[in-house]
């Protein structure tokens, strides 16, 4: 149990934490890839937990290198359920309506092979820099 | 290289579609097709300038593409790396192509403080929360700031309550603060009611800690160590994270005694509101955390003076909490840079209605009503035109397309008739009516008010019972001086702010569409449709064959006639369900 008792405690953890996220959303050597499930009630109701099982268990299948994170809500309620994907030194791409048939296509031609699939949502948003 | 074009409603009705399809036929035959490929988005929002497509990964982004297009683009574009000039989007203040799309004010619309976590960390996680900053403004505050300057930043940041009322947040500290009593408490409003908002669970569930380190730095400041968040039952996956997050939080010492070696103390735990829309009010909010009846009292007392169990409380909104951690990091003087100039920062809206881009957006105040529906939004659902959007939920009213360039804050809203409410912004067009909306939102007050004061428990319900007459086409027009007096008597006299508000729907649709009101009674006529008994239907006796399929189908046998001959419906008998509409195959019916 990593306790945080000071400041520098907490200034410690962070900088760990903050390397280990700069890793994933910048990837890494391994092309280790990153995705993010919007799973707050509106995306679990759309279905966003399914595709997030069938997505670790298809990966996982196919000896792909694939972190996958739940998150909250991205906003985008009229395309759920949505996935956030990062390519190892890419931008992310989000990706709405994803239902398991999508996912495949996401897994088969995205993650594998960098290929861009219908679908995409636009980011419209900024926000602040931390 | 990816070829992105624009599938949204607006766009593909702009032919987008044709242009997909253009694109991807020239790239074969320039024998391209398998190393650049085209892409269908959803929408970009942008649809004023529509149809939109965006070239990656130079991010060159075209508007108002239309299909004989395509050669330039891929002639130019693809093949020889030059950008089609005409194509790009010029910047309405210095007119200038704008070649990335990174540099399009378009993507400075949306500004995202509040929920700056949510979509991007893992909210059961808290050391993600720590790795985006988290939990470093209470430690600032507990290791740099004392109790005052905390309350002073916050001030100084300008930062209003996000439930709806607006009242300044920091001063809301500093009379808790200056309240002094053995115990105090902090509590945490997430008992979002508004038909239609969001924003509150949203916020809870994808970044839980940003409310708890928020609540920790109230307690900081105002000297309380117990936090109480008051949350409806019916949101069983943000009390979920909730409790995850307040469990990891004491696991890793940020609750609970002696926080970060400060010897600060402060926990919190959870109360579970059964969802009376009455108990968001504080007053209301208090008694029911103490087990009594759900039901407001008068102020002041005001909470910070005597609250939960008598003692000094202050309460703040979900949305308000989650901004005072970066206010902390960043400064009040950062802050207050963003918005207009009595209301700062942002505001999340939960955008519904006939709206495309049905969402969750985040804007900074000053935007206006064009700029969200039309930008963000990606307009109205079906290319209709846009008659009025509802904010405030049952306290609000509606802005018209009169006010679609009014900046929005809470002091323009409320001249506007409405106000800021939590958050919710229904979107209407021509199939909404007025009179019903209004009776809908009546319907809602008369459901949830809570029968303490006879103004709101009776006046409420004469309110409801006019608006029911004139959709029925009852009216007359002294009913509409009825609902007026009536209405200022229910905002002057009734107990809290439940029923002092809750006429403004009626107020503000009288006000602004008081045609439609008129064409209800003396017209009996509802231009929407919407309202059934103002309804007709009629057989067109030329399109009629006599075919008999609507007689046949008609639950009431209001329609009679003879095979082969017209048909016609008794308008005394029809009950306007609609089956013959349905079963007819020569579109004969109609409704008027």
């Amino acid at each position: 149990m990593t306790k945080i008792k000071s400041l520098a405690d907490l200034k410690a953890m962070k900088q760990s934490i903050q390397e280990k996220i700069d890793t994933r959303a910048k990837g890494n050597a391994e092309g280790l890839v990153q995705v993010k499930v919007a799973m707050a009630t509106c995306g679990i109701a759309a279905g966003a937990k399914q595709v997030m099982d069938y997505m670790m268990a298809e990966t996982d299948k196919r000896g792909m290198n694939v972190v996958f994170t739940q998150t909250g809500c991205m906003g985008y309620c009229h395309a759920e359920p949505t996935i956030e994907v990062t390519l190892s030194g890419k931008e992310p791409i989000v990706f709405g309506f994803v239902d398991l048939k999508k996912a495949d296509e996401i897994i088969d031609k995205y993650i594998k092979d960098g290929e861009l699939v219908d679908g995409i949502i636009p980011v419209n948003y900024e926000t602040i820099n931390k | 290289m990816h070829l992105l074009v624009c599938g949204g409603t607006g766009c593909n009705a702009s032919k987008s579609q044709e242009i997909a399809e253009n694109l991807k036929s020239t790239l074969t035959d320039k024998g391209l097709g398998n190393e650049v490929q085209v892409i269908l988005t959803g929408c970009f929002g942008f649809c004023e300038k529509g149809p939109i497509v965006k070239i990656m990964p130079d991010n060159t982004f075209y508007t108002e593409v239309k299909p004989e297009d395509v050669a330039d683009i891929i002639e130019e574009h693809v093949i020889k790396g030059r950008k089609v000039t005409r194509l790009l989007y010029t910047d309405p203040e210095n007119k200038q192509h704008v070649a990335d799309s990174k540099h399009m004010g378009f993507y400075k619309k949306q500004l995202r403080i509040a929920l700056r976590n949510c979509g991007f960390i893992d909210p059961q996680n808290i050391e993600e929360y720590v790795g985006a900053d988290g939990y470093s403004a209470l430690a600032k505050c507990l290791g740099e700031m004392t109790p005052e300057q905390v309350i002073n930043e916050i001030k100084l940041s300008g930062l209003r309550g996000r439930g709806g009322g607006g009242f300044p947040t920091g001063l809301k500290w500093e009379i808790a603060s200056k309240n002094h009593a053995d115990q105090k408490y902090v509590v945490c409003n997430a008992d979002e009611g508004d038909p239609g908002a969001f924003m509150d669970r949203s916020i809870l569930e994808g970044d839980p800690h940003s409310v708890l380190e928020a609540m920790t730095i109230n307690g900081y400041a105002i000297g309380a160590t117990k936090g109480l968040i008051y949350i409806r039952a019916e949101y069983p996956l943000a009390i979920n994270r909730l409790l995850t997050a307040i469990g990891q939080a004491r696991e890793y010492g940020l609750l609970g005694k002696d926080i970060l070696g400060s010897g600060f103390e402060f926990d919190i735990e959870l109360r579970y509101g059964a969802g009376a829309f009455v108990c968001g009010e504080e007053t209301a909010l208090i008694h029911s955390m103490e087990g009594q009846r759900g039901e407001p009292t008068f102020k002041p007392p005001f909470p910070a003076q005597s609250g939960y169990n008598k003692k000094p409380t202050n309460v703040n909104n979900v949305e308000t909490y989650a901004n005072i951690p970066i206010i902390i990091n960043k400064g009040a003087n950062w802050f207050n840079k963003i918005g207009t100039e009595k209301s700062k920062g942002t505001k999340v809206f939960a955008l519904a209605g006939q709206i495309n881009n049905v969402g969750l957006i985040e804007v900074p105040m000053g935007i206006t009503l064009r700029e969200i529906i039309y930008e963000i939004g990606g307009g109205i659902k079906g290319g209709r035109e846009f008659k009025a959007a509802q904010t405030g939920g049952p306290s609000g009213g509606c802005l018209t397309s009169a006010h679609l360039d009014t900046p929005i804050d809470y002091d323009n809203l409320i001249a506007a008739g409405s106000m800021m409410g939590s958050g919710g912004m229904v979107v209407m067009d021509e199939t909404s009516c007025m009179v019903a909306i209004a009776k809908f939102y009546l319907e809602f007050t008369v459901e949830e008010s809570c029968g303490k004061c006879t103004p709101c428990r009776v006046g409420n319900k004469r309110l409801h019972e006019i608006l029911e007459k004139i959709t029925k086409g009852n009216g007359t027009m002294e009913d509409l001086d009825n609902l007026r007096n009536l209405s200022r008597v229910i905002k002057d006299t009734a107990l809290c702010g439940l029923g002092q508000t809750s006429p403004n729907p009626v107020i503000s649709t009288i006000e602004n569409f008081y045609d439609e009101y008129v064409e209800h009674i003396k017209d009996k006529k509802c231009r929407a449709g919407v309202c059934k008994s103002l309804m007709q239907y009629v057989i067109d006796p030329v399109q009629c064959v006599g075919c008999t399929a609507c007689a046949r189908n008609c639950p009431v046998n209001a329609i009679q006639g003879e095979k082969k001959m017209t048909h016609v419906i008794n308008t005394e008998l029809c009950i306007k369900c609609g089956a013959c509409i349905e079963k007819c195959k020569f579109n004969a019916i109609s409704i008027c």
